[in-house]
């Protein structure tokens, strides 16, 4: 049962955040006999709760509160006031993500030493190297029931993979299967396996797809050292004269401010939240905020080079039927600077529904142009393209200088300009991706611009050295020992891969250095 | 209130015939105003207006076609999606003057015939083209995104399936049937 945890309890850990970092290190702690209070802002809705349905869905999940955004790219200017398409709910990001889980290639690890100096990106190596990375990643892998690995077979192919894996065969692409998911394709874990429902972005209603709010969560408040407080907004992390951290102030469900007292905090609220508190926590030891001595906070905001291919056909293709992304590509995501760019990046097959295809396939498009392609929506296949974006410290959350939010903390603006790399490999993809339909007999493609982000990252970022980041190379604040990050705002630079297998493996491995530092009465 | 009733073909209100109908529909003759509402006599059904003219209206549903023309989707759908203005203007005044000044303009761009009494959608859309950046066509385009394509009697028409938990995925109903490849 879940273990109610008193305020003034200051030998608890307190995370912010219940998503794959935060959901998944509070199991890990619990597991481990620490006792942990998960505070999330959202409210908690149980999959049987999700909704098949598009609009509705966003209204129940989605973190719609307020940003702001500014810079060169289209979202600011389509939806200047939606930048990220993320969670607010138990479970974060994890119930609404595609289930996507690769682990990064080395090089990915080391971006500054094999890119060299790129004028106008914050290159830097991650103090962590794949090889300490892979016994994690084989943790994680097991934990969520990663296919293609243990043993578990893959997921089999839906309509939209069947298109894309008869391109990737005429273009002579050579690794093209139905990827890495953390979806059961078969029975384990006292879960579903995948009925290729097609609203994996909605939430999973048979619970096939993992996520923190029917795995991790319920499997550490059974240890009774995991609570879980939703309709907790964290504003502010408190800390003592010596600088370190002794709890939290958060709005409780009726707006009340409480503290929750700590004897460490770990922040994992995604990468526009995490900087944000972080920023709002500035004091007069910390005037610019917490963990910030850098001056790394809320910059380097990463969000994968992304973009979709639409294509249509003469005969139909019902590609929302099954796995939303239902198959890869790999051979692009290597690193060959002779494309025009440096790093690669991934082509996944991708739906949307009717009423989001409306909404995202041209933003602000209109007219006979526009409606001939949603007239032969059943006729349509996608993919996305995600590839690594270069790190800018231009690119960054900062605080409202006059809005707030009804606590009273000011919203975030998130400013982001593409890179001149970003520019160059997304034109790739672009191209790549309208050959390998009209391969297949495409009447019409479409280059769909990024639609808001998803993956986040980047923002309180991991550095060897304390004036180059954030955090060290498990999470921990340069400057504050019992402060942790532990999302992927902690990424030093993003790969070409998505985020959330890093993510969890990252909060296994912070997990055993946390009860490490503990026993040793470090921290 | 709108309200948007369901006709019998053939049926007339308020005691008019659908001769007289067609005759005061103008051009196309495919929407009539009668007293408060909109009638489509070819296709059975009305829509009453609480706070905008229901010339208004008429026009509204038309410039929603052209915006986002799908010629096997009945005007119904246009007029269910464009309601919420009339809706909006009888609680906002500001909102009424945005849609009845910005019908108003477009009315008298086209001419004597007013925007509906053009001919050919190329004709209107023109006209469309020239207030693509204000208010009043940014606000109805941007409406029409979720009130025409969120609505889910008009997915079959795009060949769109929706919900599909309750009828158990997709798993043993055609996730995979494509044969043409």
């Amino acid at each position: 049962m879940a273990a109610p945890f008193d305020l003034k309890n200051d030998d608890v850990v307190v995370i912010v955040g219940s998503g794959a970092g935060g959901g998944t290190l509070g199991n890990e702690l619990a597991q481990k006999g620490i006792d942990v209070v998960i505070l999330e802002a959202g409210a908690r809705h149980e999959y049987e709760d999700f909704i098949n349905d598009e609009w509705d869905s966003f209204a129940q999940l989605a973190w719609k509160d307020k940003r702001t955004t500014s810079g060169d790219w289209r979202v600011a200017k389509d939806f200047p006031n939606l930048p990220a398409w993320i969670v607010k709910s138990v479970g974060g990001s994890t119930t609404h993500w595609a289930g996507a889980s690769l682990r990064f290639q080395e090089h990915e690890f080391k971006t500054l030493s094999t890119y060299g100096k790129l004028e106008g990106a914050n290159l830097l190596d991650w103090p962590v190297t794949l090889a300490e990375m892979e016994p994690y990643y084989a943790k994680a892998e097991a934990k969520m029931g990663v296919t293609g690995t243990n043993n578990w077979p893959r997921l089999p192919g839906n309509n939209n993979f069947k298109v894309l894996k008869a391109g990737a065969d005429k273009l002579g692409y050579k690794e093209c299967h139905t990827g890495n998911m953390a979806i059961n394709s078969v029975e384990r874990d006292d879960r579903n396996s995948c009925q290729q429902t097609g609203f994996c972005f909605q939430g999973c209603k048979w619970g096939a797809k993992w996520s923190t709010l029917y795995t991790e969560i319920p499997k550490g408040e059974a240890t009774g050292h995991l609570e879980v407080r939703p309709n907790a907004m964290v504003i502010k992390i408190n800390h003592d004269a010596s600088g370190k951290v002794t709890g939290v102030v958060y709005a409780d469900k009726d707006g009340k401010l409480q503290e929750q007292k700590a004897r460490i905090v770990a922040v994992a609220g995604n990468s526009i939240e995490s900087p944000r508190l972080l920023l709002n926590s500035e004091s007069s030891k910390f005037p610019h905020g917490l963990a910030n001595s850098s001056g790394q906070v809320g910059k380097n905001y990463m969000r994968h080079t992304t973009g979709s291919v639409y294509a249509i056909f003469d005969k139909p293709v019902h590609m929302y039927r099954g796995t939303t992304m239902a198959g890869i590509i790999r051979d692009e995501a290597r690193h060959d600077p002779s494309r025009g760019f440096v790093g690669g990046y991934e082509f996944e097959t991708l739906s949307l529904g009717l009423p989001f295809m409306a909404a995202f396939l041209n933003p602000g498009g209109w007219g006979r142009s526009f409606t001939t392609a949603l007239d032969r929506y059943d006729h349509m296949a996608g993919l996305w393209i995600v590839g690594e974006d270069m790190p800018r410290e231009e690119n960054r959350i900062t605080l409202h200088k006059d809005e707030k939010d009804e606590h009273g903390m000011p919203i975030a603006d998130v400013h982001f300009d593409d890179h001149p790399n970003d520019t160059a490999m997304r034109n790739h993809a672009y191209k790549q991706a309208t050959a390998l339909y009209d391969a297949v007999g495409a009447t019409r493609s479409f280059p769909t611009p990024p639609y808001p982000s998803t993956h986040n990252l980047g923002t309180n970022r991991m550095s060897e050295k304390a004036e180059d980041g954030v955090v060290n190379k498990h999470g921990q604040a340069h400057d504050i020992k019992n402060l942790f990050v532990s999302d992927g705002s902690q990424f030093t630079t993003g790969a070409a891969e998505n985020p959330t297998l890093t993510i969890v493996s990252l909060a296994i491995r912070q997990a055993d250095y946390i009860a490490a530092q503990m026993s040793a009465k470090t921290i | 209130m709108v309200t948007i009733y369901e006709r019998k073909p053939h049926e007339s209100r308020n005691g008019l015939s659908r001769r007289e109908l067609l005759k005061r529909g103008g051009v196309g003759a495919l929407l009539v105003i009668s007293g408060s509402a909109v009638i489509s006599p070819e296709h059975a059904w009305g829509l009453e207006t609480a706070a905008l003219k229901p010339e208004t209206m008429a026009t509204l549903i038309q410039v929603a076609r052209d915006t986002y023309p799908h010629d096997q989707v009945p005007d119904k759908y246009y007029a269910v999606a464009v309601k919420g203005h009339d809706e909006m203007a009888a609680k906002d005044p500001a909102h009424k003057d945005l849609i009845e000044k910005g019908i108003a303009e477009l009315d008298k761009k086209a001419g004597a015939g007013g925007y509906r009494g053009l001919g050919w959608e190329e004709q209107r859309v023109t006209l469309l083209k020239d207030i693509e950046n204000s208010s009043f066509f940014q606000t109805v385009r941007g409406g029409l995104v979720v009130s025409l394509y969120n609505q889910k009697e008009l997915w079959p028409i795009f060949g769109y399936e929706g919900e599909s938990y309750s009828k158990g995925g997709y798993i043993a109903r055609g996730f995979n049937d494509i044969e043409w490849l």
